[in-house]
């Protein structure tokens, strides 16, 4: 094999770290006012990126670096969807930054490096790389949250994420090592090998896996293990809070699938139990707290929890179906959450942040338009039909009812139904209130325009979901190794 | 001709497509234009639906009309309409009701016309949806779908405390919802993977579960209908609902609760619907008698015909859950006729409330003096709430009581108590406002109905005398298929 054809599958990555290097470059002899020559190359990277990661698919799933890297549908997949809402956040968050003085190179070439760190996640099949990836993600977003020095909060939120975030990537560490010891291998396919052989020492084998479980869910931002989730959204700039809870979730995604399901398929009966409180205990808090929020931003932030608790009933359910609707539901989870940062950031002006509830106040009477796009994507985070939220739960219960979590779809139910009331809050305030300002919405157009795209395709996705459903499936099924 | 034509995706997709439209005429500017448009697509979403009744064969109870399209094929869910003599009649009464309130509608709302207008179209054009879909998932979709709409029609139409109400009524009805796609999904897994309805039908299900699935249907329809003890959000949300909300919620939401019980729970759970029988019976007894004591006690004037509406539904549970052609029939006729009766009443209350934005009985007395044509009208409403023969009200109960007492003379007894509360609270209303000298003030300036007011009510009274001197255009079209159910349902199928 020649060299270059073992670089083959990494294109993508390859052109992006050259890419990210050359803008940061360029931004170096760029003056404030012309900035958007460097917001437009990024993009235009994200797009090339995209041709690239399309042109070099191979059927099946191609290993390289020595079976530390690999190329597969799912990676495929995820990666072009990161694509896509990293080239939404830029969209979204470029005039929110310009009013604000952030719109900085270093925001753009964090945010490609942050991409740059997810595609590794998502393609590594090796703990090292998973963690190589890890880090580099999580340090760009630790630094993007700390991007605007002035502000008091937003270097609290930074701190707050940077120690709990190291505290986990040293559990997730932790926990490698160990796995390490058992079973003398770090590679995803040769450690779930190892394990079916047998392992003389199971304590530490089930040891490390509760520490890789701890820092994982950190990572999810699971409960017990969501305390920075809310103060991160909450302190952080709008935009920062929308890429913390967009592409990384792919990412994190796909981490879920390579350690839990790929490598420690053997263990499931452990990991699917502490998923299953994790699961339960998430929906609960994320739900119950939501309500009691008048800060739409950390309202966002439980409502991510409950989410990923959601999520994780389709991990736990085990399966292609499961695994399926996992994905389903966060990609779904992304385009939403994308979508109603994006209006946060339209209403906020200069000087100004629309991120209390009380913003939301006769929106329909200042911008019908703008009103039912976040109508849209409410029903759909509540999970109410003809969204596509809906069907992302459809697909989640269906899994967990499948596998025989009849009680487990239940309290599922019940807890959307909290969480119904929260989002009904948004509509209500909307719809039922009077303004209490009525300062022109500024709509620039080109993020007015993809946000009517977004919420309109969480509809039009509500009354299709079948391609996506199907794409997702199939990209479970065609890469995992399951035994 | 007509026949080729996809009638029932017509049925839904006009209505949605025109309330598309009157959204897309925008602000008040243009309200004059948004109403147009809103009557041009009810009436036409009325006339398609009428080769519905008049094509349709009396002789089978097989699904007529059907359409079948793949739509979600990594489920196996399809597009599947059709409609049987259960639920034909409903998309007719259904597109009806969406004329007349889009009319009803016409002068009084004067702020964000359009969105009113459209709210009540995609409304209908969901409903109709609900009653001809024959794949268990499609029916969840228009369900909960149609909530939307009547959230934001009661939230931004409606009364003083009309934000406490809709989020009643939604988050009450969601709770159900989500229990019966709970149970849709477990008989998905049962079923081999089939949304199919028709399939559930056939499909043996075991004791237990046939029970768990019907409670979990249970919750669904029951709040719907709704039964006692789950019916508080209904007078809630009729009392802060604008006029045409109180009408459609009145006429058309609480019939598919019931429509629910004849294509859901009965056929698919018939074991458990004969065991758990005698509990819907009693909760079926208490909605008449109980809810007809309270509504006697109203003092608030939408109150009243919501706490009688209850009533009125208590019926058409006790009719289905006897499980005989009497009462079954008597039950969906009663259902039509409700529908009618009960529009009617809300919009007459509409009337006056439009005038001397009032509800409360108190506030009037002596409106006859100032409204004589208003007062005739209300006059034979009335009546027919009340369950007098040659309304169409006394039909539906006649039938089910005469089905009642083959199976139970108490059950019988109890029902025909209906006969006197209804009488006596809807009667003495009517005593209180129009009767008597003229109150106060606001009485004394009333002016009768207008044209388009007339126009409103003579419809809706000619077909309320029409069905209750001449009921068998309305029955002979369910008959067959209310027997083939019957005999469905009476067969074990565990």
């Amino acid at each position: 094999m020649s060299f270059l054809s073992t670089l083959y599958p990494a294109y993508a990555e390859i052109f992006l770290l050259v890419m990210s290097c050359t803008i940061l470059m360029v931004d170096l002899f760029v003056t404030d006012k012309s900035r958007t020559l460097t917001y437009l190359l990024a993009q235009f990277t994200l797009l090339c990126c995209a041709w690239i990661t399309v042109g070099t698919h191979q059927p099946g799933a191609v290993h390289t670096f020595h079976n530390m890297f690999v190329d597969d549908l799912m990676s495929d997949v995820l990666k072009l969807l990161s694509y896509i809402s990293v080239f939404m956040a830029l969209v979204y968050s470029r005039n929110y930054l310009l009013a604000r003085g952030l719109f900085s190179g270093e925001f753009i070439v964090l945010t490609l490096f942050s991409l740059l760190g997810m595609m590794v996640m998502i393609s590594a099949s090796h703990f090292l790389t998973l963690y190589l990836g890890l880090e580099l993600l999580s340090l760009c977003l630790y630094a993007m949250v700390a991007l605007q020095r002035d502000s008091a909060a937003a270097t609290e939120a930074a701190m707050k994420y940077f120690i709990l975030g190291a505290l986990a990537s040293g559990l997730l560490l932790y926990g490698m090592s160990m796995l390490y010891g058992a079973t003398g291998t770090l590679e995803v396919a040769a450690l779930s090998e190892a394990i079916k052989h047998g392992v003389q020492n199971k304590e530490l084998l089930v040891f490390g896996l509760v520490f890789v479980v701890a820092g994982l869910s950190f990572k999810l931002g699971a409960v017990p293990f969501h305390m920075w989730v809310p103060d991160v959204y909450h302190g952080a700039p709008t935009a920062m809070a929308m890429l913390i809870g967009s592409a990384p979730k792919l990412a994190v995604f796909a981490f879920v699938m390579r350690i839990l399901v790929e490598g420690l398929q053997p263990l499931m009966a452990h990991w699917s139990a502490m998923l299953m409180i994790m699961a339960v205990l998430s929906m609960a808090v994320g739900n119950i707290a939501a309500i009691a929020q008048t800060n739409i931003k950390r309202m966002l932030a439980y409502s991510t929890i409950s989410h990923m608790g959601f999520m994780l009933l389709g991990v736990l359910s085990g399966g292609i179906e499961g695994y399926g609707s996992a994905m389903f539901y966060n990609v779904v989870y992304v385009l939403m959450n994308l979508g109603a940062f994006g209006i946060i950031m339209l209403l906020s002006r200069e000087g100004f942040e629309a991120d209390t509830l009380e913003d939301f106040k006769g929106l329909n009477q200042r911008s019908p338009w703008l009103a039912f796009m976040m109508l849209l994507l409410m029903f759909s985070m509540a999970g109410i039909p003809p969204t596509v939220g809906f069907y992302a739960k459809f697909m989640v219960l269906q899994s967990i009812v499948s596998a025989g979590y009849i009680w487990l779809a239940v309290a599922a139910v019940l807890f959307s139904l909290i969480g119904a009331y929260y989002y009904l809050r948004i509509v209500k305030l909307m719809y039922f209130d009077a303004p209490e300002s009525h300062d022109q919405i500024k709509m620039y157009p080109d993020s007015s325009l993809l946000i009517s795209l977004n919420s309109l395709g969480v509809l039009a996705l509500g009354l299709l979901p079948g391609t996506l459903m199907w794409f997702c499936s199939e990209a479970v099924q065609r890469s995992l190794l399951l035994h | 001709m007509i026949s080729g034509l996809p009638l029932l995706s017509i049925a839904i997709w006009l209505p949605i497509l025109f309330g598309v439209l009157v959204l897309a005429t925008g602000n008040d500017r243009n309200a004059p234009l948004a109403r147009i448009i809103a009557l041009v697509g009810a009436v036409l979403g009325f006339l398609v639906t009428l080769p519905l009744y008049f094509g349709f064969n009396k002789m089978t109870s097989a699904m007529q009309f059907v359409e079948m399209h793949d739509w979600i094929t990594h489920f196996n869910i399809h597009y599947h309409l059709g409609v049987d003599g259960i639920s034909v009649l409903f998309i007719l009464l259904n597109s009806f009701f969406t004329a007349i309130v889009v009319l009803a509608g016409w002068k009084v709302i004067e702020k964000r016309v359009a969105q009113y207008m459209a709210a009540f179209l995609i409304m209908s054009g969901m409903v109709n949806g609900v009653f001809a879909a024959l794949d268990a998932m499609l029916f969840y979709v228009f369900w909960e779908a149609m909530l939307i709409p009547m959230f934001l029609i009661i939230g931004v139409w409606g009364g003083p405390n009309r934000v406490y109400a809709a989020v009643k009524f939604f988050l009450y009805t969601l709770l159900g919802s989500l229990l019966m796609l709970v149970a849709l999904i477990y008989l998905y897994n049962q079923s081999g993977g089939s949304f199919e309805i028709l399939r559930y039908h056939a499909m043996p299900i075991p004791m237990t579960a046939q029970i768990l699935v019907f409670i979990a249907f249970l919750t669904a329809f029951s709040v719907k209908v709704p039964m006692f003890p789950v019916h508080t959000w209904l007078p809630d949300a009729h009392v802060e609902a604008p006029t045409g909300g109180s009408v459609v919620l009145a006429a058309i939401m609480l019939k598919v609760g019931a429509y629910g019980f004849l294509r859901f729970s009965l056929p698919i759970a018939p074991d458990a619907s004969h065991k758990l029988a005698g509990m819907m019976i009693a909760l079926s007894l208490i909605a008449v008698v109980y809810i007809g004591l309270v509504a006697l006690m109203q003092a608030d004037m939408k109150k009243l015909v919501a706490y009688s509406s209850i009533s009125h539904m208590g019926f058409v549970t006790l009719g289905i859950f006897i499980f005989n052609a009497y009462g079954m029939e008597g039950a969906l006729l009663q259902m039509i006729s409700h529908g009618f009766v009960s529009g009617a009443l809300f919009l007459v209350i509409g009337v006056l409330y439009d005038r001397v934005h009032s509800r409360q009985i108190a506030d009037y007395g002596g409106v006859a003096n100032k409204m004589p044509v208003f007062a005739a009208f209300f006059m034979l409403f009335a009546m027919a709430n009340s369950g007098l023969p040659g309304t169409s009200g006394f039909v539906g109960e006649f039938l089910v009581i005469m089905g009642a007492e083959k199976a139970n003379f108490w059950f019988a007894m109890l029902a025909a108590s209906t006969l006197i509360f209804g009488a006596a609270y809807t009667l003495w209303m009517y005593k209180r406002v129009i009767f008597g000298a003229v109150a106060n003030e606001h009485v004394a300036h009333l002016s009768d109905i207008t044209l388009r007011e007339k126009v409103i009510f003579t419809i809706l009274a000619l077909t309320v005398l029409v069905m209750g001197v001449y009921p068998l255009p309305f029955s002979e079209i369910m008959h067959t298929t209310v027997n083939d159910l019957l005999v469905h349902v009476s067969h074990q199928k565990f």
